[in-house]
């Protein structure tokens, strides 16, 4: 949705190297799939497309991915030894050679589970500079750059939904910068993703949370 | 959004005084940051900037794949050519930050990682010759930032879009307006120096061996500097390209459109399928496993 551009977008971002396409945003993707799964995953294959697959081994970006979905930041060090710090944050990953057809040719997927039954697939391209794009969320079509937070809204698929939560907002005083619904079918599950100035508080989401044809709430903070 | 021309950014240098002054101003606008936060913030940039130099001359980068790293600190330490001096201090330090860069080290993309070492190189070069401290350095940032800003809207900043001359070219003009801003140029003198460099710059593309960024991109990062360096003394000769930046950056964006996919980062042509090029590129995958 909404892409904020800053000088220090030009001169930066301050990254790890060799590459903001392959190393940087591979980090800001792992970090967006990580927020959108709510926790370090205790198991996660992640496919690589086009580019990813054929140069991403060579630019560390299986460290990059592999240190997003830990919630190192994109300028740590530390990326260097993200395999090692996944064994001992009890994250086994592997990874896969995928055929994503006409998908932007620096595209990973992930598939994400853990230990108490929760699964994930997301997917997300790197554009060039450090900017991402996640463009799936399980069965959902989106556009989340992670240049702002965000709110997911996991809902029923029936009038008022959107205008429920978005005058909790409003009531909350939670600027809206832009807005997208989704929904796998009519009348069945869908997806409410509401990127916001600031991020959405405690108050907020517990009320969000606890309306009526809410099924899930969940914060991704600006990566 | 920072300027999305360089005529607008010497319209507003005219009335804030300086490109650095313009370019913080509309940053101050649009981000609602106060403005000491946003020195503070390119001062914290060029910290990083200067880390980067001093770990690459100093030899300590290496990348996995062992085609870079070292050269940095053969140009720091050793040879000492007919033009030792800024030219080679420079070329010490854009060298200095790629391999800092391939070696996963941490760097400011500068406008991208490929290109990190010459805005680096030249600036921090330009800044010793002159006994500038780090205030002229934040704002020869800012200026080089709404440059690169100009660039990235009118045309692009990456090399799988454009080619090298979107990165390295890219770099090279925005150090060079930066360079000659620092320097004591006018702002129009500054628009000259950018399009001097990126001029010289047009066209070239991006062929890295093994997908690499290291053969030839940490060589670039040098040749780049060399370049923005050049530009720089004949804008402040007072040397003026006929073709206004803006113009040239056009031309860019279109010369990018026209370079085949096989010489846009895709490692499918130029010095990456050449024999040794594919030789090596092919070593340096096989030897990651």
């Amino acid at each position: 949705m909404t892409r904020q551009r800053s000088l220090f977008d030009v001169v930066g971002p301050v990254m790890v190297g060799p590459s903001s396409s392959h190393t940087a945003g591979a980090v800001r993707l792992g970090l967006l799939a990580r927020a959108v799964f709510g926790s370090t995953p205790a198991h996660a294959r992640i496919g690589l497309h086009g580019s990813f697959a054929s140069t991403g081994r060579g630019h560390g970006t299986d460290l990059a991915l592999v240190a997003g979905l830990l919630g190192i930041a994109p300028d740590d060090l530390s990326i260097r030894d993200a395999v090692r710090l996944a064994e001992q944050a009890g994250l086994c990953v592997d990874f896969v050679d995928v055929d994503l057809g006409q998908a932007h040719p620096n595209t990973a997927r992930f598939e994400l589970s853990s230990p108490d039954g929760r699964t994930a697939t997301l997917e997300g391209s790197s554009l060039g500079g450090g900017d991402v794009v996640l463009t799936r969320i399980d069965g959902y079509d989106v556009e989340v750059t992670g240049d702002l937070p965000l709110l997911l809204v996991a809902h029923l698929d029936r009038p008022g939904e959107v205008a429920a939560v978005t005058a909790v907002l409003a009531e909350e005083a939670v600027n809206i910068a832009g807005m997208q619904v989704s929904r796998e079918r009519r009348g069945a599950d869908a997806l409410m993703l509401i990127e916001t100035d600031l991020e959405v508080g405690e108050d907020a989401l517990a009320r969000i949370a606890t309306a009526e044809g809410v099924t899930g709430v969940r914060v991704v903070p600006a990566v | 959004m920072a300027h999305t021309s360089f005529a607008s950014l010497l319209a507003d240098a005219e009335v804030h005084g300086s490109l650095a002054a313009a370019a913080l101003a509309l940053e101050v606008l649009e981000t609602g940051r106060v403005a000491e936060e946003v020195r503070a913030g390119m001062r914290a940039t060029l910290g990083v900037m200067r880390e980067s130099v001093d770990a690459g001359r100093a030899g300590r980068a290496r990348s996995r794949s062992g085609l870079s790293g070292g050269d940095a600190a053969l140009l720091a330490t050793g040879a000492r050519g007919p033009l030792a001096g800024p030219l080679t201090e420079a070329l010490a330090s854009a060298l200095a930050v790629a391999e800092v860069n391939a070696s996963m080290g941490r760097i400011v993309a500068a406008p991208t990682g490929g290109a990190s070492g010459v805005l680096p190189g030249v600036l921090l070069t330009v800044a010793d010759s002159l006994g500038a401290g780090d205030e002229p350095l934040v704002d020869a940032l800012l200026t080089a930032a709404a440059v690169g800003g100009v660039i990235a809207t009118r045309a692009s900043l990456s090399g799988a879009a454009g080619g090298c001359q979107a990165e390295i070219g890219s770099a090279a003009a925005m150090a060079a307006a930066a360079g000659v801003e620092m320097a004591g140029g006018t702002p129009a003198c500054s628009g000259h120096a950018a399009s001097l460099a990126l001029q010289g710059l047009l066209g070239l593309v991006c062929d890295p061996v093994g997908g690499l960024v290291e053969v030839p991109c940490v060589a670039r990062n040098a040749t780049g500097a060399a370049v923005a360096l050049a530009a720089m003394e004949m804008a402040l000769a007072g040397i003026e390209f006929p073709i206004p930046f803006d113009e040239v950056v056009e031309a860019a964006s279109q010369v990018g459109r026209s370079i085949p996919p096989s010489l846009r980062e895709t490692a499918r042509g130029g010095l990456a399928v050449t024999p040794t090029g594919a030789r090596l590129g092919h070593g340096a995958s096989a030897g990651e496993g």
